[in-house]
């Protein structure tokens, strides 16, 4: 179980080494995600169209580590962009991965960006 | 840099460190906590719902994370062997070595297992820590492998012990309670009030036996009973003690500390034992010649403690400690504060009882009747906090002090408005927190609703207990303020859902976003006001789920039940419960060519589970081309309307409950409600389709159908009341077009119809008013609205198929055909299962 979190860092922008196309900004729903395979990792990319943003995080929930968090619904929290996972409605945060309404560990967030509709997200290996 | 090392990380070890933590002194101490459990401490009075949910973390006061980011040292699994005074340090059962200036000693206390022969056997349990209950658990799977009716009994009716009983039963064991005194929890309860409890627990299935002096565990190696007497044995294959428990003391007794004669290390009102580096608290603490096995008074003692050793000499333990307790065992609500037993010599009793309903209520007043000394309640306990408050608070009483406790005649409380409580009124007693702090917390603005109030005082977060009145005082400050309650969906909304349902109606609206730009509070939406907004326009608009599929909930958004490893089970319609061989060899046909776990449901239809996302439109198709449809399993909407086999076949049926059935399934099928409906029709008054315990329900009787509405299952079970009588099925259809549509228009986002009518003010004579008479003039309209739903009705998962645009969304990966490979199943009973949670 612990392996699965091990695979998911936290990237930061400075830190990013491969930029990996993911895929076209049309295959997302807008106000929505979907899940990106990336070697061994799922990310969970969300087109957060409402504030013209984009995002990534691990696809795994901390709480019962089940791929699941590209088919969350999401929102905010106080202003805070946020993923609800669809098992139990766990929040995170998709700034900075903190889970908004408990106390687990934050989950891995991943920067993105867009090049001609593409998504693309970074990676530092 | 002081050293503090505290022995013991239970709830009042890390009350400890979560007190000292706060203080700005705490930058002058390094705080080492040693633990001999391996996880760091946990919540152990909502122990019992361990075996709810086995969840372990959820328990957790606080992860191993919080002390590492407070600087606190916490050693688990790592038991402190012994003290050297002279020295000041500490020894391990590792042979380490720690130096002290202060040392906190908060170890606790053990199961105390009475010397009875056999108590040794297998089976044989004491239940404390969250290795008891994991022991527990492995051990009652195992009976019930063997032998599905295996029974297990708890030794001692106290509080602890009943908690116990309520373990058995979740257990799936059959619970028996054993008492050596005459009546259960005999410390708080006095004997009537111990009748009643016992009343209303064997109503729910426990066993109880009394007065029962245990002299030996029966059994060859493993338990198989326990005799009492001669000729009086009771056969279990399980036993837990709860006996009592006694202080963990050996350090300080080995230490040379002084102790009492029944154990408990002596301390005075500081905290302090009899050397004045040491400090004991919790329940190895002996207080006044008392151990206080609560957890209030242990986190009193913790703060304590930790003024003391910052030098704040003046806080110290009051004399007298508040052993007042409220907590519900097994549903049933159990209150006693203040003096609950008083000689006649104190004062007087006025006692209410009611044992068809399972009541009891006693208080004590002085004889010049103007002072509440204590009380019991048992049943109901809902009145507890404002009863609390006022004996604690010493305030005024009623002219008849029976207005206390008994229902008031005209519906006013008898107790006034929370706001005139005195500001030092202690409104949580588990955190201390005063109705001043909670007030205050508001009028500062650092509050402004319930939620942040708990956060910034921590009122509430002990045993949650106090909640209600947490609430109420905050609204009721909020209210003198000026400040509109909020009674919004979310933060999003400050409108409720009935008032988003006529705006979404008058204004046309399609789009959330549309009423979120226009209705709500500037933000972006969430998962509690996006899925409602979905529905809403679903209901009102005629929608599937099909529309806007990233605002609809985890369920509606891919047209299936998500179950516990992210797969999704499948359910077509099958409208009465009526299906032919052929489509039943289909669904078997299906099934196997997916290898998809198969069950049939409560509702009478046939479960797939296991899909993943990718195959769901492959079932799909295949389903659809044998003529099923979508069962709507996933929505808040019509599931299915129950059946009996009516007067088609049966001998007594009175009436064609299938045909009936399936013509209501097929009428209502697919509209989006606040919640999910479920009906029934029976074909006479042995009610084999469980009609009552539906949504609606249907009867057949002479002279045509008997309705019913309102009625649930689930965690608060309730029957539907009877709303007409002998109506024919035009008149029914016509009463339920009306009373689904005003219960759609006007419940709360996920309310029952049950819970909707339940509080619905007037009840059912309202309720009748509206629907037969037409009262309101609404009743065309209802009819209207509900025929406009039942005409668009369009199966979404053909929709869903027959277009390429919504099907996008059946891929795991938006970027590869592969599936999720982190599922894992399990064989079990010759079909498959996911593998369980770690």
């Amino acid at each position: 179980m612990e392996e699965i979190l091990d695979t998911y860092k936290t990237t930061k922008l400075e830190d990013v080494k491969i930029w990996f196309k993911a895929a076209s900004i049309h295959d997302f729903p807008a106000d929505g995600g979907a899940c990106v395979k990336y070697k061994n990792k799922q990310i969970a990319v969300f087109n957060f169209a409402r504030i013209g943003k984009w995002y990534a995080c691990q696809n795994v929930c901390p709480h019962k580590m089940e791929m699941v968090l590209s088919r969350g619904m999401i929102g905010d929290d106080k202003g805070i962009p946020k993923v609800a996972c669809p098992l139990h409605k766990k929040t995170f945060s998709l700034e900075d991965g903190e889970n908004l309404n408990g106390d687990m560990d934050a989950i891995a967030t991943y920067p993105v960006k867009i090049e001609e509709e593409n998504v693309y997200i970074g990676f530092s290996d | 840099m002081k050293q503090i090392v505290v022995v013991g990380n239970g709830m009042v070890g890390y009350k400890f460190c979560e007190k000292f933590v706060e203080k700005p002194e705490f930058k002058d101490f390094k705080i080492t906590v040693f633990g001999e459990e391996p996880r760091p401490a946990y919540d152990r009075v909502h122990l019992s719902e361990f075996f709810e949910n086995q969840d372990a973390k959820a328990l957790e006061m606080a992860p191993a994370e919080w002390y590492a980011k407070n600087n606190i040292e916490l050693i688990t699994g790592e038991r402190v062997a012994d003290i050297n005074r002279t020295s000041k340090t500490i020894t391990t059962a590792q042979d380490r070595e720690f130096t002290y200036d202060y040392l906190v000693l908060a170890t606790g206390s053990a199961p105390f297992v009475p010397p009875i022969k056999g108590v040794e056997k297998e089976g044989v349990f004491v239940y404390r820590t969250i290795e008891d209950l994991e022991g527990m658990l492995a051990y009652a799977a195992k009976l019930k492998a063997k032998n599905p009716n295996a029974k297990a009994a708890v030794l001692g009716g106290g509080l602890l012990g009943l908690e116990a009983g309520k373990a058995v039963m979740d257990m799936g064991l059959e619970p028996h309670i054993v008492e050596f005194a005459s009546k259960l929890m005999p410390r708080q309860l006095d004997l009537r009030s111990s009748q009643v409890l016992q009343l209303k627990l064997e109503s729910i299935g426990l066993n109880i036996h009394l007065s029962k002096i245990t002299n030996q565990i029966l059994g060859n190696g493993s338990i198989v009973g326990m005799e009492f007497g001669e000729d009086d044995t009771l056969d279990v294959d399980m036993l837990i003690v709860s006996a009592g428990i006694r202080p963990r003391d050996e350090l300080g007794k080995n230490s040379g500390l002084e102790v009492g004669v029944r154990g408990g290390i002596v301390v005075n009102n500081k905290m302090q034992t009899s050397d004045e580096n040491i400090y004991a608290i919790g329940e190895i603490a002996l207080y006044n010649q008392m151990i206080y096995g609560l957890v209030a008074p242990g986190y009193d003692m913790a703060a304590v403690a930790v003024n003391q050793i910052i030098g704040q000499a003046k806080s110290v333990m009051p004399d007298d400690i508040d052993m007042s307790t409220k907590l519900k065992l097994i549903g049933v609500d159990v209150a006693s504060f203040g003096e609950p037993f008083m000689p006649a010599s104190k004062g007087h009793s006025i006692i209410f009882e009611n044992k068809t309903q399972h009541l009891y209520k006693r208080i004590n007043v002085s004889h010049d009747g103007k002072k509440l000394l204590g009380g019991i309640l048992v049943g109901d306990a809902s009145d507890y906090n404002m009863l609390h408050q006022i004996y604690l608070n010493g305030m005024a009483i009623p002219e008849d002090p029976a207005q206390l406790i008994l229902p008031a005649s005209d519906g006013a409380s008898a107790f006034g408005d929370v706001k005139d409580l005195p500001d030092e009124a202690q409104v949580c007693s588990c955190e201390s927190v005063t109705k001043g702090q909670i007030c205050a917390a508001i009028e500062n603005g650092e509050a402004t609703d319930v939620a942040a109030v708990v956060s910034c005082t921590k009122a509430g977060t002990g045993c949650g207990g106090c909640k209600p009145m947490v609430a109420d005082l905050t609204n009721a400050t909020l209210k003198s303020l000026g400040i509109e309650v909020k009674e919004g969906v979310c933060e999003h909304f400050d409108l409720n859902r009935q008032d988003l349902y006529k705006i979404i109606q008058v204004k046309g609206y399609t789009h959330f976003n549309e009423v979120l730009d226009n209705h709500g509070n500037g933000g972006h939406g969430c998962e509690l006001c996006k899925p409602l907004i979905a529905s809403l326009m679903a209901t009102i608009n005629a929608d599937t789920a099909n529309k806007e599929y990233a605002i609809q909930d985890s369920n509606d958004r891919f047209l299936a039940n998500i179950q516990r490893n992210g797969t999704y089970s499948v359910v077509p319609r099958v409208p009465g419960g009526e299906i032919t061989p052929d489509k039943l060899i289909a669904l078997g046909e299906i099934a196997k060519k997916y290898d998809l776990y198969t069950k049939v449901t409560g509702g009478v239809r046939i479960d797939l589970f296991g899909a993943t996302l990718n195959q769901l439109p492959l079932i799909w198709k295949e389903l659809i081309s044998h003529g099923f449809e979508s069962g709507h399993a996933y929505g808040k909407s019509l599931r299915t309307v129950k059946t009996c086999v009516g007067s088609t076949w049966c001998r007594y049926g009175m009436d064609e409950s299938v045909s009936f059935g399936i013509e209501l399934e097929n009428r209502y099928r697919g509209i989006r409600a606040p919640h999910k409906i479920k009906g029934g029709v029976s074909g006479c008054i042995r009610e084999c389709a469980e009609a009552r315990g539906k949504d609606f329900g249907l009867i057949a009787v002479e002279g045509g159908w008997n309705l019913y509405l309102g009625g649930n299952g689930g965690a608060n079970p309730r029957h539907a009341e009877l709303f007409a009588e002998q109506i024919d099925n035009e008149t029914v259809i016509k009463y339920l077009d009306r009373y689904l549509m005003f219960y759609m228009r006007t419940a709360k986002p996920l309310q029952r119809t049950a819970a909707w009518q339940e509080r619905l003010e007037g009840g059912l004579e309202y309720l009748k008013e509206v629907i037969i008479d037409d009262k309101l003039g609404i009743a065309d309209d209802l009819e209207k609205e509900m025929q406009t739903l039942v005409n668009k009705f369009e199966c979404e998962w053909t929709q869903a198929i027959n277009n390429p645009e919504m099907m996008k969304r059946f891929n795991h990966f938006v970027n590869s055909e592969e599936e999720d490979d982190n599922l894992v199943f399990v064989p079990m009973r010759d079909q498959k299962m996911p593998e369980p949670w770690k």
